[in-house]
């Protein structure tokens, strides 16, 4: 079997935002970059998937300017097979991502296309499920424990009542929770193995599809602050305050 | 034209978030039908047929809609939208799923987890775990919006008598089985809507000292949440974890102890609408945002905090 595992390269999640003072977005420039944390999982699970020798080749896509390319570089490092960079220059929106997948899709026939669930950027969670429908295939997102059959995949997803248990037929798309593995850090040898690796590169624009994106970001604007509270001096005092001026308990 | 909502339910009650969902839609447009897709679900439409704000509910029962699979769903709401502008649903689990399948198939770019309608085509939405809203516009002729069901009012119950249409099922692609549902048997509230949040970090030391923020929250009819040092530091599992790479509460109350306030938490509480922080280390930066900080240490203000609960007479539920 084979696997598409897609990766976003996002800002770090340890870093604080900064929203622009003209409201045009949030400053990128010197601020450190990281795979999109659930992006971490789904390429860590597609490796134990191959380790485990019920898949045979795992390649790792990802789209964005040419920094992006060490997101697939890392995900070589930390096992994937090789890589495909699909260079975009600007912002796409999640329909248009998953429309440059569905062409990768059909070129790399994968069984399975793995991705994080959400991006904590843009924080749309939309890509997995817009790229199975486009597909056809079943979905199973949110996942947090999977169990690979021969034609079938079955899986824990995560909601927000509990736990659900699907069975999805092969091919199939999976979204990863952060539940779903603990990622692993890449080893030096593994690192210096993955820049030996083949990485593909595509642009964007010139693979025949209509990537306008259809919504218009206005304005981008801090949230409001919040005022500044009170120290209490005890624990009596605190709970007498939450009882008679917040009025909480 | 008209608003499509989808209601979330059991196929026996309505889902509460859905009446969330439905004061939003109201704002994109007042004409607001409702598609019900269940199995057996008869009392649900009648249910929604008594909310004032719904003008017209849709029903489609059928067994191929029994678990709401995103494959079997999508495909209906897909066929139901032809005759309206906005789709909408709330951005759970439930709305998250399926509506991108439906967008996809709309050829639409969705608008996710809105917090404000600010006009019939353009929202607010919390980008960066809520570090920054962005104001954006929608082009597309259809438009798909889930919403964050916090933010909007729920709708009124009763008084209301929409008319009920019955709706014909469409075809499944039989590619996906629903298995088993297990819903969270904790006798105290989920954390992503609890009334009240008690969370702890790695100033608890240990997982066994998680048992003095188990104390106040049972007391409180609390979730435990934890900040996610807490969780790498295996004190309590992750399914636990407050922040923006974990769940984004926004309780009533959120009791922060021994949690310093690292960016990536702050992102996932800060819309708390009361906040208490209690760290020792009065540079902490939970206390930036708290509403009410107690400098102490955990250990000794803990038990204190029971013990004053203990003497109130009465505790909201």
């Amino acid at each position: 079997m084979k696997i598409l595992v897609a990766a976003k390269r996002v800002i770090d999640y340890n870093v604080q935002i900064r929203v622009k003072d003209d409201g045009s977005g949030v400053h990128t420039d010197n601020v450190k970059m990281s795979t999109n944390p659930p992006d971490d999982n789904a390429i860590e699970e597609s490796v134990k998937l191959k380790e485990s020798g019920k898949v045979k080749e795992v390649v790792a896509i990802t789209i964005g300017e040419d920094k992006a390319q060490e997101t697939v570089r890392k995900a070589l490092a930390i096992g994937a097979d090789r890589g495909i960079h699909v260079k975009a220059d600007s912002y796409i929106e999640p329909l248009g991502i998953a429309k440059i997948l569905k062409k990768v899709v059909e070129k790399e026939k994968p069984d399975m296309v793995f991705l994080g669930k959400q991006a904590i950027d843009d924080d749309c969670n939309q890509t997995g499920q817009m790229l199975a429908a486009m597909l056809n295939w079943p979905q199973a997102t949110f996942s947090s424990k999977l169990n690979l059959k021969d034609k079938s995949l079955e899986i824990v997803r995560e909601i927000d009542e509990g736990l659900e248990t699907l069975e999805v037929n092969l091919p199939a798309i999976v979204t990863c929770d952060l539940r779903l593995n603990e990622p692993r850090f890449a080893s030096l040898p593994n690192i210096m193995k993955a820049k030996k690796k083949p990485m593909e590169q595509l642009i964007a624009k010139d693979m025949g599809i209509d990537l306008t994106n259809r919504i218009e970001q206005l304005k981008v604007e801090e949230p409001p602050k919040r005022k500044a509270g009170i120290k209490v001096a005890n624990v009596a005092e605190l709970v007498s305050k939450l009882k008679n001026e917040a009025k909480v308990i | 034209m008209s608003v499509l909502l989808i209601a979330e339910h059991d196929n026996a009650k309505l889902k509460p978030f859905t009446l969330n969902a439905i004061t939003a839609a109201s704002k994109m447009n007042t004409d607001v039908h409702v598609l019900i897709a269940g199995n057996n679900c008869a009392n649900v439409a009648k249910e929604i047929s008594s909310i004032p704000l719904v003008k017209k509910v849709l029903v489609c029962d059928s067994p191929n809609y029994q678990n709401y699979l995103p494959e079997n769903l999508a495909p209906l709401v897909t066929k139901v939208s032809e005759k309206y502008d906005h789709i909408v649903v709330s951005a759970n689990t439930f709305g998250k799923n399926f509506m991108p399948r439906v967008a996809a198939a709309l050829d639409v770019s969705q608008v996710s987890d809105i917090i404000k309608v600010i006009s019939s085509d353009t929202f607010m939405r919390p980008i960066y775990a809520g570090n920054a809203f962005a104001t954006v516009k929608s082009n597309d002729k259809k438009k798909c919006i889930t919403i964050r069901p916090t933010s909007f009012e729920s709708a009124e119950k009763s008084g209301g008598s929409a008319e009920i249409e019955k709706v014909e099922a469409v075809n499944v692609p039989n590619t996906s089985r629903f298995i088993k549902r297990e819903e969270t048997k904790s006798e105290r509230p989920e954390l992503g809507t609890a009334r009240i949040v008690v969370s702890g970090g790695r100033g608890l030391e240990s997982g066994d000292n998680f048992k003095l923020i188990n104390d106040i929250a049972d007391k409180l009819n609390a979730a435990v949440g934890a900040s996610r040092a807490a969780v790498d530091a295996g004190y309590i599992s992750n399914d636990h974890q407050v922040g923006q790479t974990g769940k984004v509460v926004v309780p009533d109350l959120y009791i922060a102890v021994g949690i310093s306030g690292a960016i990536q938490h702050l992102a996932g509480m800060k819309e708390s609408k009361i906040i208490v922080a209690i760290n020792k280390d009065s540079e902490a930066p939970i206390f930036s945002v708290a509403d009410y900080g107690l400098e102490a240490d955990l250990f000794t203000a803990l038990p204190e905090f029971l013990a004053e609960l203990n003497k109130l007479n009465t505790i909201q539920k």
